[in-house]
């Protein structure tokens, strides 16, 4: 009953939220374009045409067709509008609707997210849990070392360094592209590896204090062995913790995601929103921005509910903030 | 109470930041002495293409032969001064607006945050993407306004959550019965506590500003060439890895010494 009320309360707050970055995003990118230099049909027509064939007639039409010859009220209104119905206009580059491209882009990204947090929780959780078992340990000291270089290092650092090693001297693994299953690896790595530093901290920290709590003691007292304690009381109760951290850490993700896209040539939003900046495909560009500041959002909902589900006790209103 | 008990561990972490401090200085000297000490960034002589370092040039020459060390200092000042002043915007503003929403309250309160719980789900690199990408082709203005924006949320959450303890406080309740005034209690109480939190906050955003400024030159949609910038400097030299690896070295090895010393200033117990 309860559960499903504060279900409720937190799909309600995300959704207010998701409003309000939609307005904010949408508003942001129309003040953008707006305060483009120069005629903006007339660059558009010209990205279209090439600058030698660019005539004043063609950037009429363009603007016809994007209708920027109206007033700035008017198309924002209309953009809104559309954007309500669910249609995102075309791309100015591939004429194709911006919403079946958004479909494939998202997928892309949602794959290099999903093979990311693996890898960060999978190396992060057990260097963690690794670091706390034996504190002040040669492991804890490199552990520690771990997560301070991997948090100074930007993405894109993080990545060349990965390129360089596994596809310019190993020659392991490509270093860019998007199709087969090797091709994931190395940005999947360089992402996850990127948040795994923060995962170990907050694992060892989380892992330390539910070892030493009653509850995990009376475990061993009643002769549980230690795998299963590990497993069955310390895991569950610090995924508590860590999952909301986690979700603390989506806007990080998504950073990377644009960054190491582009890095990689990974098809995701990130590398069409770098594109559609380059190209100034304006529908494109509003669309793929829209949904990363969705994606924070959305991944932002997953943890909650997950942290619903994960802790039922009961806990105080506002809480969840 | 606090200043007590924190203070061996104050003293402890003190010690440990004269490290980060050196390199600091040392990088704010570089990038404020170089511009004027080197030649000029933009210097062409393709006869000494991928010049390797040697005593006069101590970093080499570029694909176009200009000179690596005179880039690099100008793009070191860039890099600090449009994060300084973006960083600085974004405290005031957020700061000022914090304050208020802590103090009025009311329907003010309301619209700030409204705002804000937007502002906190959106992605910074996203916000400096668009306004760096497409207000101009590279222009510093629109780069810093877009650091700017992407940062104020930060501080006006913090400043806003912490004013409204302080001011709930007995000692400003004690205050305000005096008639001390509004001044009195911004000087004497509001900014004393929330100092620590802003630098801490300061010098982090310090490093996301150089961060994002960095990674937008790296995939070529934030400052065009033939700005100096470092993480233009490192696309830049990247094909030429084999031939002349300091190329990319140097700029590596500036832009992580700054975020490296920038995280380091930071109070052992603020770190996150």
């Amino acid at each position: 009953m309860t559960g499903i009320r504060r279900t409720g309360e937190v799909l309600l707050k995300r959704s207010g939220q998701a409003l309000g970055v939609a307005l904010a995003v949408s508003i942001l990118c129309f003040v953008v374009v707006q305060r483009l230099p120069g005629d903006v049909s007339y660059r558009i027509a010209a990205g279209r045409y090439g600058y030698d064939l660019v005539d004043n007639a063609a950037a009429a039409a363009v603007a016809a067709e994007l209708g920027l010859d109206r007033p700035a009220w008017q198309q924002f209104g209309s953009w809104l509008a559309a954007l309500a119905q669910g249609d995102l206009g075309r791309s100015l580059v591939t004429s194709r609707p911006v919403g079946e491209e958004l479909a494939f882009y998202l997928l892309g990204t949602l794959q290099l997210t999903g093979a990311a947090l693996l890898v960060a929780i999978l190396i992060g959780g057990s260097v963690g849990v690794l670091a706390a078992r034996h504190p002040g340990s040669l492991v804890d000291h490199l552990a520690t070392t771990w997560v301070a270089s991997v948090r100074a290092l930007p993405p894109f650092l993080l990545g060349l360094l990965l390129v360089l090693v596994f596809s310019v001297q190993l020659g392991w693994l490509p270093a860019v592209g998007h199709g087969n299953s090797t091709s994931l690896v190395l940005p999947a790595m360089t992402l996850g590896l990127g948040l795994s530093g923060l995962v170990a901290r907050v694992t060892r920290e989380t892992v330390i204090n539910v070892w030493s709590s009653s509850y995990v003691q009376f475990a061993h007292t009643r002769g549980i062995r230690e795998r299963l304690v590990l497993l069955r009381h310390v895991l569950r109760n610090s995924a508590v913790v860590l999952v909301p951290y986690l979700g603390a850490q989506a806007i990080l993700l998504i950073e990377g995601v644009i960054v190491v896209e582009s890095l990689f040539a990974w098809q995701g939003l990130g590398h069409a929103l770098v594109h559609a900046v380059f190209w100034r495909d304006i529908p494109m560009l509003q669309a793929t921005a829209l949904a990363l500041a969705l994606l924070v959002v959305s991944l932002n909902t997953v943890v909650d509910l997950i942290v619903l589900r994960l802790d039922p006790r009961p806990r105080r209103a506002g809480a969840l903030a | 109470m606090s200043t007590l008990s924190l203070l061996p561990l104050e003293s402890r972490t003190r010690r440990r930041r004269w490290v980060p401090a050196t390199i600091l200085i040392l990088l704010v000297a570089f990038a404020l002495i170089g511009p004027w000490v080197f030649a000029s960034p933009f210097a062409q002589d393709l006869s000494r293409y991928l010049e390797p370092p040697s005593l006069t040039e101590p970093l080499g020459r570029d694909e176009y032969g200009r000179s690596v060390v005179s880039r690099l200092a100008h793009a070191t000042r860039l890099s600090l001064v449009l994060a300084s002043l973006s960083v600085a915007t974004a405290l005031l503003l957020g700061t000022t607006l914090g304050t208020m929403a802590a103090w009025r309250g009311g329907w003010l309160d309301s619209v700030l945050r409204g705002i804000s719980e937007s502002f906190v789900a959106m992605p910074a690199l996203l916000i400096v993407l668009l306004f760096a990408a497409l207000a101009a082709d590279g222009s510093l203005w629109a780069l810093y306004a877009g650091l700017a924006l992407a940062q104020w949320v930060e501080y006006f959450r913090v400043v806003r959550a912490r004013a409204a303890l302080i001011l709930g406080s007995p000692a400003v309740e004690a205050a305000e019965l005096l008639h001390l005034g509004r001044l009195h209690v911004v000087r004497r109480h509001l900014l004393p506590e929330l100092r620590p939190l802003l630098l801490t906050l300061a010098s982090l955003g310090m490093v996301t500003a150089i961060l994002a400024m960095s990674t937008l030159g790296f995939i070529k949609v934030g400052l065009q060439p033939p700005r100096a910038e470092l993480g233009l400097m490192i696309t830049e030299a990247f094909p030429h890895y084999d031939a002349a690896p300091w190329l990319a070295l140097a700029p590596v090895v500036v832009l992580f010494a700054l975020t490296v010393s920038l995280l380091g200033l930071r109070r052992k117990e603020d770190s996150r």
